[in-house]
């Protein structure tokens, strides 16, 4: 046991778990933190908004798979980077967040700079708290990295008034954390397995769905391993992009709102449906009633809350998505009456009339002489990136789009919104990744309108040698809002086209950074490769076809078989 | 369906706000709520009545489950159980009415724990259906002030 400040014992609990790097912005309340930070070997990131803070220590642990940390002063610090916790928390990321607070005897008077930011954030965390007590801070730091990072994944909150961080107090060895009210399920019941894998056997029409909690249990493997072994057609959500390979043929690419065709068609008529740790979200589904009417549904799902919440399902696995695909992949193995060959002979019907729909109507856009087509943009990246970029979006078109063009072959490769749908995700998220990965190509994929709400950060990535590439899909509107209005609302473009939009080559510029633009199709890709090419942060500015739109689009509370097509 | 739970949960500051912003935030509906500490003074029992379909009450329990300060969640309706709630009630009572009155607090086996010229303030015990019925006999005579503890219960012990 040895005794140090509060400060001491919370970079050494930060070291403890192997934290390189922290985003934040320091004020009065974590002052006493800062100036320990100066000594110790954990690099911070000074970010310009701590809305950008939280989503780098996001993208940080979407990139890595570790636990993504954020410092935050009180008051305006902590609430500024509430929108960034809730966008971890609908997607399940595991961040910690530490939040400085006034002193304990100024709790409750309103003091300069104070704000209830573990009352603000109980909804949008896994768990939060406020340290009263020096005595606690050790075991709540190493609780909160626990709690972040196993079952299901979020975002976990510590408030630390400033005496107590200033206080000194006892820094214990690292015992194995136990908690009575908190113990996740990650083993699959093997007889829910076996009833899944014997449903497996018995369909005709079977199609994995799969969902970001692949990506988080690091599944990519053993999922596509039961893929190719059954011989089973791979839909993915957003979240879920990089679980199996994008190439792949068995890939149909994303489902739902905007999803591919084919996905949509084979999840209407399948007659199983192997949901695995994705959760029947409204832009996935449509209308209830109409979807996969005729399947069977296995959910796998570490979260029992997950199961049966939209969707009625026969078979629930509650467990780890790698441990349960694991369980099924051996249970394949060891089945004497399954035979690989024959498994692939059964269900060629069924892939013959999923590719038929592939052909059919394949992802689609009209080109238009000159003009730069957004899609064509994001084709142009895959391939000068060689599908091998970390992509980061805002939300809108640009991030469907994204997702529909650029073909993930590997988890951990898309960082997106998904759930919350942040609009200014992506640039933080980009510097959080690029921090993590630095030889790795980082591209935000943006929008004219969405890239401006965290637009300071251009700054952070210019200070810490971040040196992202942002690709801007200009087209001087808020385009999604604009496509729904041209499509439902008779064309009555309110509050959408972009008066005034900066000029991003010399907002780039304003910066230190370099900007490029292009104006006609055949400018993309040299503006691209240059991107590529050079050693700083780079805005590409791509003058789009203005009122293109994203395509298929099931309109909301539609079936979604009832897609609008190109 | 009405829904009795039984909720342990830590006796930490927030955590009945837990339990509370999850049923705001999420739409669920609470009829009734009544916590106090257990013989552990660091778990709290909580005894909650909501009424909801059968996915709607599944939801709520796993729900409750996944907070980090909740211990157990039992839905007690499932089988048997007692329920108990106290009400106090203040009643006039002039001198036409308070024989009445007290025949009635009798008949319910209720207690008179405030006298005052004009009223009687009594105290009754019982599962809410006994509640309603003094309530709905007392209000012709004119109830002046009804304060409610809301249910709580307990499973019974297996008969064998």
């Amino acid at each position: 046991m040895t005794k140090m400040t509060g400060a001491q014992a919370i970079i050494k609990c930060l070291q403890e778990e192997g934290v390189s790097t922290i985003f934040g912005f320091p004020g009065g309340a974590v002052i006493d933190l800062y100036d320990e930070l100066l000594d110790s070997d954990i690099k911070h990131v000074l970010v310009r908004h701590e809305q950008g803070a939280v989503h780098a220590a996001d993208g940080w642990a979407r990139a890595t798979g570790e636990v993504g940390v954020a410092l935050l002063t009180s008051g305006p610090g902590a609430t500024n980077g509430v929108t960034a916790i809730a966008t971890a928390y609908m997607d399940s990321i595991p961040i910690v967040v530490l939040t400085g607070q006034v002193p304990t005897a100024l709790i409750g008077n309103d003091a300069f700079q104070e704000v209830d930011i573990v009352g603000i954030t109980r909804p949008c965390t896994k768990h939060n708290y406020l340290v009263n007590d020096p005595k606690d801070l050790v075991p709540t730091l190493r609780e909160a990295f626990y709690l972040a990072s196993t079952g299901r994944p979020g975002p976990v909150l510590i408030d630390l008034p400033k005496d107590v961080v200033a206080s000194m107090v006892n820094f214990n060895k690292k015992k194995k954390i136990k908690m009575q009210t908190y113990q996740p399920h990650y083993d699959p019941h093997p007889g829910q397995v076996e009833k899944a894998c014997k449903a497996i056997m018995a369909a005709k029409r079977p199609v994995l769905y799969i969902g970001g909690g692949v990506i988080l249990s690091n599944a990519h493997r053993e999922l596509t391993e039961l893929a190719q072994k059954l011989n089973v057609p791979v839909t993915m959500t957003l979240m879920g992009l990089g679980g199996f390979p994008g190439t792949d043929p068995l890939s149909l690419g994303m489902l739902g709102m905007h999803g591919s065709y084919a996905s949509n068609m084979a999840v209407a008529k399948s007659d199983l449906l192997i949901a695995v740790g994705a959760r029947f979200d409204d832009r996935v589904t449509g209308r209830l009633d109409a979807f996969a009417p005729h399947a069977k549904i296995i959910h796998i799902d570490i979260d029992p809350t997950s199961i049966s919440k939209n969707v009625k399902v026969d078979i629930p696995i509650v467990a780890d998505c790698r441990s349960a695909l694991r369980g099924m992949n051996a249970w394949f193995d060891n089945c004497d009456t399954f035979d690989p060959t024959a498994s692939k002979k059964k269900h060629a019907p069924w892939l013959n009339e999923v590719n038929e729909w592939q052909e059919k109507h394949p992802l689609a856009y009209r080109d238009n002489g000159d003009v730069i087509k957004p899609q064509y943009v994001v084709q142009m990246i895959n391939e000068l990136t060689g599908g091998d970029a970390i992509i980061t979006t805002e939300v809108g078109q640009n991030q469907m789009w994204a997702a529909q063009f650029y073909k993930f072959n590997e988890p951990r490769h898309l960082l997106t919104s998904g759930g919350l749908g942040t609009m200014g995700y992506g640039l933080p998220a980009a510097i959080g990744a690029k921090m993590a990965f630095p030889d790795k190509t980082v591209i935000d994929i943006a929008g004219d309108g969405s890239i401006q709400m965290n637009i300071q950060e251009l700054a952070t990535a210019r200070q810490w040698g971040a040196k992202v590439k942002v690709a801007i899909l200009n087209n001087n509107y808020l385009g999604m809002v604009r496509q729904w209005q041209e499509l439902f609302y008779n064309r009555r473009y309110s509050a959408t086209p972009m008066e005034i939009t900066p000029d991003f080559v010399e907002l780039a510029r304003a910066y230190g950074a370099v900007g490029l633009r292009a104006r006609t199709k055949d400018e993309v890709v040299p503006v691209i490769r240059e991107a590529l090419e050079t050693d700083n942060v780079v805005i590409m500015d791509f003058a789009i076809e203005r009122e293109e739109g994203v395509f298929p689009m099931v309109p909301a509370g539609k079936a979604t078989t009832e897609m609008l097509l190109v | 369906m009405k829904h009795t739970l039984s909720v342990l949960l830590q006796n930490k500051p927030g955590a009945l706000s837990r339990v509370t912003g999850l049923f705001s935030g999420r739409g669920f509906n609470i009829e009734s709520l009544c916590v106090a500490e257990t013989l552990d003074p660091k778990i709290s029992c909580l005894t909650l009545v909501t009424r909801g379909e059968e996915q709607i009450i599944e939801q709520i329990t796993k729900q409750l489950h996944k907070l980090i300060d909740v211990i157990k969640v039992s839905d007690i309706s499932e089988g048997e159980f007692v329920e108990r709630e106290m009400v106090l009630i203040r009643v006039k009572a002039e001198a036409a009415t308070r024989a009445e009155v007290l025949r009635i607090i009798d008949i319910f086996r209720g207690k008179v724990v405030d006298v005052s010229p004009s009223s009687y303030a009594v105290e009754i015990t019982g599962p809410e259906s006994k509640i309603m019925a003094v309530i709905d006999i007392l209000r012709p005579i004119g109830i002046k002030e009804i304060i409610r503890t809301g249910t709580i219960a307990m499973a019974r012990a297996p008969k064998k």
